[in-house]
């Protein structure tokens, strides 16, 4: 079974084609776009026109770098949410006029669901728990009765969120957490910052304050970048923890912007270890928003059987994890 | 002689392990050194979090509330030992009391957990398996997620993580959290109808629903 995925919640426009490979999934096309702010972070509306502007050419070059023609795709999937209002639109919108024109299926994909699913997919991981980090989303979900649930999450921002402001502040472009992580190598000494842990949630804003103020100070830039990465990703892997012996899982797997970074990829390789588990992670252009991982996921519901109405297509800025049935788990 | 110790549970931050302290029974809460932690920071938070259990253990103690009795307190190994209690775990005798038993036992509980709360102390994290009954009365162990704070909220969550805990682990005794917000109610020394409200608002937000 074919099927192409639009990916549009934020900065990144994303068009996937992929194939079921016997319960895995192969990726036949993988193309994006991103949008940068001149200053300042995402703005909704700007991020939208660029998607416009780019979707056509991305969903006619997902096409030939398939090698496929149109009509050979089945499903038609795009991100239904969560995300910034006028990029879900946007996306929907290319995503109904494709399917219609096709005469295909169309299905909307919970995105941070769609996060792990690709996980499952490419890593050949069962039944993790993923810790999702990107900029405007930190949780720890992991399946439970039927369901994607979120076990832990950030109390006010997202980890990315925490890594761009805190860049924007030292003057570096955004996005902000390569540029960091590159610093933080060069990291010697470590300040102590915030650590704020509730339960299986995180909390991050008192740590970027702390962090501005030292830069501030005068702390280098290189140890204030060391000590940030150091305390956050400590704190996310510590709350992943509690949640596998929580649920009882023994699989972690990573996913979002943020899981690109190397120093929380081997922490949580290291938590993995310590507790006899399995580590996974997918590849960079996977952790990232993709319409690959889009794709799959309306691949797995359209063959257990979800179907989508363009009448009841809306898009849902604020659509949660645990919303989605999860018809093809069970 | 060798001393026999045996790890006899491990969670994700501390494993507790039943040994002997001057010829008495006890248990030693040690939390353990995580590898993907640097070291001092490492270092900094279990020491911290190990001093911060036994202050509220101690202040719980002085609200009239029963924790098992602290023995040691090793900061830099961040291991505490305390007095092992020999009596059974709430969440097993709950199925095998009578109705008028359990009644009695969740009056009890909630009359203890206003005591907690009425000094300012919240344990965050009251579950029936974090609650030993023995000779008696219930003990409150695992003070780890708790802090000192007079907020209404943190009162409301505090109940509210035990309310979830009776639904998922005793649903068919459905009445259980009643019976301990009226003896939280006898015994809470605010506006009770305020901490109500709390949990009612803190059940309706997305998170929980």
């Amino acid at each position: 079974m074919l099927s192409l995925g639009i990916e549009g919640t934020a900065h990144t426009v994303g068009v996937g084609v992929v194939e079921d490979d016997d319960g895995r999934c192969r990726v036949l096309a993988k193309v994006s776009r991103m949008y940068h702010p001149v200053k300042g972070g995402i703005h909704p509306r700007e991020a939208a026109n660029h998607h416009a502007e780019h979707l056509p050419g991305l969903i006619k070059k997902a096409f030939e770098e398939a090698d496929v023609e149109p009509g050979e795709v089945e499903v038609v999937a795009f991100s239904q949410g969560p995300g910034l209002g006028p990029c879900l639109r946007t996306a929907a919108t290319a995503a109904r006029a494709l399917a219609l024109s096709l005469g295909k299926p169309l299905v909307g994909v919970n995105h941070c669901v769609a996060h792990l699913e690709i996980g499952r997919g490419t890593t050949g991981c069962g039944d993790p728990v993923l810790l999702y980090v990107s900029g405007g989303n930190t949780q720890v979900i992991a399946f439970a009765n039927h369901r994607y649930r979120v076990f832990g999450e950030t109390l006010d921002i997202g980890v990315g969120n925490c890594l761009d402001k805190l860049g924007r502040y030292m003057g570096l472009s955004f996005p902000s957490g390569p540029a960091i992580e590159r610093l933080a190598r060069k990291g010697e000494t470590y300040v102590d910052l915030p650590y704020t842990i509730k339960g299986m949630d995180v909390a991050f804003s008192g740590l970027l304050t702390a962090a501005q103020q030292y830069y501030d100070k005068g702390v280098r830039i290189e140890d204030v970048c060391y000590s940030v990465q150091e305390t956050v990703f400590a704190a996310l892997t510590e709350v992943t923890e509690r949640a596998m012996a929580h649920v009882g899982k023994d699989e972690v797997l990573l996913g979002g912007g943020v899981a690109c970074n190397r120093r929380l990829r081997s922490m949580v390789k290291t938590m993995a270890e310590e507790r006899g588990a399995s580590f996974f992670v997918p590849d960079d252009s996977l952790c990232v928003d993709n319409g690959v991982m889009i794709a799959w996921t309306g691949l797995l519901m359209h063959k257990s059987g979800v179907r989508m109405r363009v009448e009841e297509s809306f898009v849902d800025q604020r659509f949660r994890t645990d919303m989605v049935d999860v018809r093809w788990r069970r | 002689m060798a001393k026999v110790e045996q790890v006899i549970y491990r969670g994700a931050e501390a494993e507790i392990i039943k040994s002997t302290y001057l010829g008495r029974d006890v248990v030693k809460k040690h939390r353990v050194p995580k590898g993907y932690r640097l070291p001092e920071l490492d270092k900094r938070l279990r020491m911290h979090r190990t001093r911060e259990e036994a202050k509220l253990m101690l202040e719980a103690r002085k609200a009239g509330v029963s924790v098992p009795i602290i023995y040691d307190i090793h900061l830099a190994d961040a291991t505490i030992t305390m007095g092992y209690l020999r009596g059974s775990r709430v969440k097993e005798l709950i199925p095998k009391l009578s109705d008028d038993e359990r009644r009695s036992l969740c009056y009890a509980i909630g009359e203890s957990i206003a005591r907690l709360h009425n000094n300012g102390l919240i344990h965050g994290d009251i579950t029936t398996s974090n609650m030993i009954f023995v000779d008696g009365r219930v003990h409150f162990i695992d003070f780890g997620l708790g802090e000192v704070n007079r907020e209404v909220e943190a009162r409301g969550v505090d109940l509210h993580v035990l309310m979830e805990a009776f639904s998922s682990a005793h649903s068919m005794y459905p009445d259980c959290f009643n019976h301990v917000f009226e003896g939280y109610t006898s015994v809470y020394e605010g506006d009770v109808m305020e901490v109500k409200k709390k949990i009612d608002e803190i059940v309706r937000r997305g998170r929980y629903r």
